[in-house]
């Protein structure tokens, strides 16, 4: 709002206050009445809309001084968030008006999800209503705890403390009930002006501050540069000789030096420098909150999604997990549909697996055995996602444990998670490669050293295909080819593994065992790559489970998937496919794979002679 | 961190998600203040390139120094500059004194559209702010336009924890305004920590008078000021200002609801 004066001219850091309520509850007379009994209106404006009011004979309301809009007038309703500002002796605020008519969640959700602190409005004269609970669940799912309640329209009930205690222990009870506390209840008159720069006379009974008096007591929100490193990469950017990665610190802090880890990839890097324009030195820091850019000493692939850390403090990375979840969208949450899931710079489909708890937020009851969350509830369930994310449970790291949701194109749900067990075998199995991956213990050769004497990067070339096809004469035949050129290759077959390592436990087939069998099997390749080699090594077709745990214990080492079938769209991805024709001649096989792991840089060539 | 610091920090975060998200992107840069503060933060976002095109609606009407300054600082920061202009509306004589907001709907808002065509734009960067006047407090982020760069603004996407909305149907046009949570003063305030290079119409050099706000010169007045440089305009917005920014802008007075008729079919 450009007219409201001199205090739009605020120099310095602002509150950002929010205020809530079921409708006509009072939420814009009482913005109204902060800016008068602030002083923060332009001179002349009160009497301007007093004048229209008159002329067109309505009764004059704080809330036509809000209205910006023709629509909005004519509605009778706020529609959306606006930003207004007023001052104390103490600070700033900026009002961002979130109103309570039930059709705009979605703009009361936009403005608390950026607000620091809440008020939420209560009528005396009605009592608690559907949007007031609404309201305060909302404001705890977005983390907004610094709630003061505030009893309106005193005036109404004759400043009776009955009234006023009856619907202070009810509320009281209510937030109780979802994990809140809030900071205050304040008996009000909006209107007269009763308690909202300073206590008056009215209510002697009340010893409690005023509204502007709570307000100067809430405390500023401090980015959580206390918290472990968290960085999601937004972008990566070769506008110059630099390869800088970018993005937004969002907890904790960053040194030039440190030791890097990006989830989900798994990928370790060293921070080489920290990048900015038009500064007078060169950054050796950052903290949170600010937008960043840095290079790595090494060249690892990196890109948006990725978060970093640091290596000994690494976000959780799974498929499923357990959120506390509101919902907007004019189409129900069901099970079967696919969403969009927007965590930090994530995006990643994902589908509701389980619904705990369906809970109709307006009453705070269980909706029993509803398979399903409708506009305006809200919900505990477990989300499965198609790509394993990283994240935080939202009570350890907020900025990284909180979400949306998009259906088809439009932002409808968002939420916190709230707690994660890895619970099935593949979140068991990558929670170990990531306890495995953080201890391991490091001689003092580098990866890249062994690659630069070894003329290629270690890799594990899985070469798959119904029986009888040829895989495993391929797999001798360039294994060979591969040592010949004076590479480090080595054919690891899994019958050999299951003869010694894994000799202890029952054959393949029988169920239950085989994933150990894959384990020792994953780990003794993880061994061979760790020391640099190409590892060759032969799979079925229908091992495609198999294969994938494989993938998740090579890491962060590359799978090259060589697949040989007939078939014009087999039902599984490859780097290279072969025909059975192709596959029977070894010699241009071999030859084939070979020029692949050229193109991909995994054989690089000797730098040396022997 | 002080309250700059967390306006740019926020910008620059905006600029990379748009940036990312759209790939036929336009900046659109009117000379002014708010529009090159826009640009210097790309260049921050961008660590010193700015790799999105800039667009600028030449009315003709235009004050001759912004012209200059434009070509002028193009070069020097290498921006990548794209002039539009609705040369048929101008043939036909269109002028302002056939109302004002029919020009600013044939020069401006045409002129744009036909730009935004001719090279494939699907997405606006502009330099609004939410202080500016009532509608424009109104704006998301991200705000999405129809075929008609029509503007619903009573049916808009939320917008929390800075997730935005980045997909659309086809057809849909995007504006995203990056600034849209500074005000006025900050704006200076940036300007002077930054020493960004401003055009000179906004000083008061001769007679007490300087434009606060830059349009095409048959509606653009100047206001009474005696500020002539940019810590003299940070004072003078700190102690003095009661009346609108855009007080100067003749488009804005000619109807209460000007803006926000202008702002539904298109208007920046
Ligand atoms: N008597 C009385 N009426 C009030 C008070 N506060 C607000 N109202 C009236 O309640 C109605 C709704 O208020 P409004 O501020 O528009 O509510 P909102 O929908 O929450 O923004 C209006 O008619 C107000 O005049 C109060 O303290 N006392």
């Amino acid at each position: 709002m450009n007219d409201n004066g001199s205090v739009a001219n605020l120099s310095g850091r602002q509150m950002r206050l929010v205020i809530v309520g079921h409708v006509d509850h009072g939420k814009s007379t009482l913005v109204g009445r902060l800016l008068s009994d602030t002083g923060s209106l332009p001179e002349g404006k009160l009497d301007f809309i007093k004048d229209i009011c008159e002329r067109q004979g309505k009764a004059f309301e704080f809330a036509f001084l809000l209205d910006a809009l023709e629509e909005e007038q004519d509605q009778g309703i706020t529609i959306d968030t606006s930003q207004i500002f007023f001052k104390t002796l103490k600070r700033h605020y900026v009002i961002i008006d979130a109103p309570g008519h039930k059709e705009f969640l979605k703009n009361m959700v936009t403005g608390a999800a950026n607000a620091e602190s809440a008020l939420l409005l209560i009528d005396a004269y009605e009592g608690v209503q559907e949007q007031s609970r609404r309201h305060g669940y909302i404001l705890k799912l977005l983390g907004l705890t610094q709630v003061a309640v505030v009893v309106n329209k005193m005036d109404l009930v004759d400043y009776d403390p009955e009234v006023f205690f009856k619907i202070k222990s009810e509320y009281t009870d209510f937030l109780k009930s979802i994990g809140v506390e809030a900071r205050e209840f304040i008996p009000v008159s909006a209107k007269k002006g009763v308690n909202i720069a300073k206590r008056e006379n009215e209510m002697p009974w009340y010893k409690g501050p005023s509204v502007l008096e709570m307000l100067d007591q809430f405390e500023e929100s401090v980015p959580p540069s206390h918290l472990p490193f968290r960085f999601p990469v937004q972008d990566v950017y070769k506008f110059d000789e630099r390869r800088i990665i970018a993005g937004r610190v969002e907890a904790g802090r960053l040194k030039v030096g440190d030791r890097l880890i990006f989830s989900p990839s798994n990928k370790k890097s060293v921070v080489k420098s920290i990048e900015a324009w038009s500064v007078a030195e060169q950054p050796t820091e950052a903290k949170s909150a600010e937008s960043i850019g840095f290079t790595l000493q090494e060249q690892i692939f990196v890109e948006r999604g990725d978060i970093a850390s640091r290596v000994d403090e690494m976000p959780i990375v799974s498929t499923t997990f357990d959120v506390n979840l509101f919902w907007m969208g004019k189409r129900h949450l069901e099970k079967g549909r696919s969403y969009t899931l927007k965590l930090t710079t994530q995006e990643v489909p994902c589908e509701v697996i389980e619904f705990k708890k369906v809970i109709d937020a307006s009453t705070l009851e269980t909706l029993s055995n509803q398979d399903f969350v409708a506009k305006n509830d809200v919900a505990e369930l477990t989300l499965k996602t198609r790509k394993p994310v990283a994240f935080d449970l939202f009570g350890v790291s907020a900025t990284t444990g909180r979400f949306v949701m998009v259906d088809d194109y439009d932002v409808c749900g968002g939420g916190i998670i709230t707690t994660y067990t890895p619970s099935n075998k593949e979140d068991k199995l990558r929670d170990e490669v990531r306890y495995r991956n953080f201890n391991w213990v490091k001689s003092n050769i580098e990866s890249d050293e062994r690659a630069y004497r070894n003329g290629h990067r270690a890799a594990f070339i899985l070469i798959s295909g119904d029986s009888g096809v040829g895989k495993a004469d391929l797999a001798r035949h360039l294994e060979e080819k591969l040592f010949k050129l004076n590479f480090q290759s080595y054919l690891l077959d899994r019958r050999n593994v299951g003869l010694g390592v894994a000799a202890d436990i029952a054959p393949e087939d029988s169920k239950g065992t085989a994933g150990e069998t894959v384990r020792r099997f994953g780990e003794v390749s993880k061994l061979f790559l760790d020391a640099g080699h190409v590892v060759i090594s032969t799979s079925n077709a229908f091992n495609q489970d198999q294969d994938a745990d494989i993938r998740l214990l090579a890491e962060p080492h590359p799978v090259v998937d060589i697949l040989i079938t007939d078939e014009a769209h087999p039902n599984r991805e490859a780097a290279v496919v072969l025909t059975l024709k192709e596959a029977k001649n070894q010699a241009e096989a071999a030859q084939k794979v070979y020029h692949y792991l050229k193109d991909q840089k995994i054989l690089t060539g000797h730098n040396y002679s022997i | 961190m002080d309250h700059l610091d967390d306006l740019e920090n926020q910008s620059i975060f905006i600029l990379r998600e748009a940036y990312k998200n759209f790939k036929n992107l336009a900046m659109l840069w009117s000379i002014g203040k708010d529009s090159t503060v826009l640009v210097w933060l790309a260049r921050k976002a961008f660590f010193g390139h700015c790799p999105i095109p800039l667009v600028h609606i030449d009315t003709s009407y235009k004050i001759p120094a912004m012209i200059e300054y434009r070509d002028k600082v193009a070069k020097e920061w290498g921006l990548n500059l794209i002039v539009g202009q609705n040369k048929k509306a101008l043939d036909e004589g269109m002028n302002h004194t056939m109302g004002r907001m029919v020009c600013c709907e044939a020069l401006k808002t045409q002129g744009l559209a036909t730009i935004m065509e001719d090279k494939g734009y699907t997405g606006l960067i502009l330099g609004i702010r939410r202080d500016e006047e009532g509608t424009r407090a109104k704006e998301r982020y991200f705000s999405p336009r129809d075929k008609n760069f029509e503007w619903n603004f009573k049916d808009q996407p939320p917008e929390l924890w800075d997730q935005f909305k980045t997909k659309f149907k086809d057809g849909t046009h995007i504006r995203i305004h990056p600034i849209l949570h500074w005000t006025e003063l900050n704006v200076w305030e940036y300007i002077q920590r930054e020493k960004i290079p401003i055009i000179d119409l906004y000083f008061a050099i001769e007679e007490g008078k300087r434009y606060r706000s830059l349009g095409c010169a048959p509606c653009t007045g100047s206001i009474d000021s005696k500020a002539k440089n940019v810590d003299e305009i940070v004072e003078e917005l700190k102690h003095h200002t009661t009346t609108s920014e855009r007080s100067g802008r003749a488009q804005d007075q000619e109807d209460t609801y000007a803006m926000q008729k202008l702002r539904a079919k298109g208007y920046m």
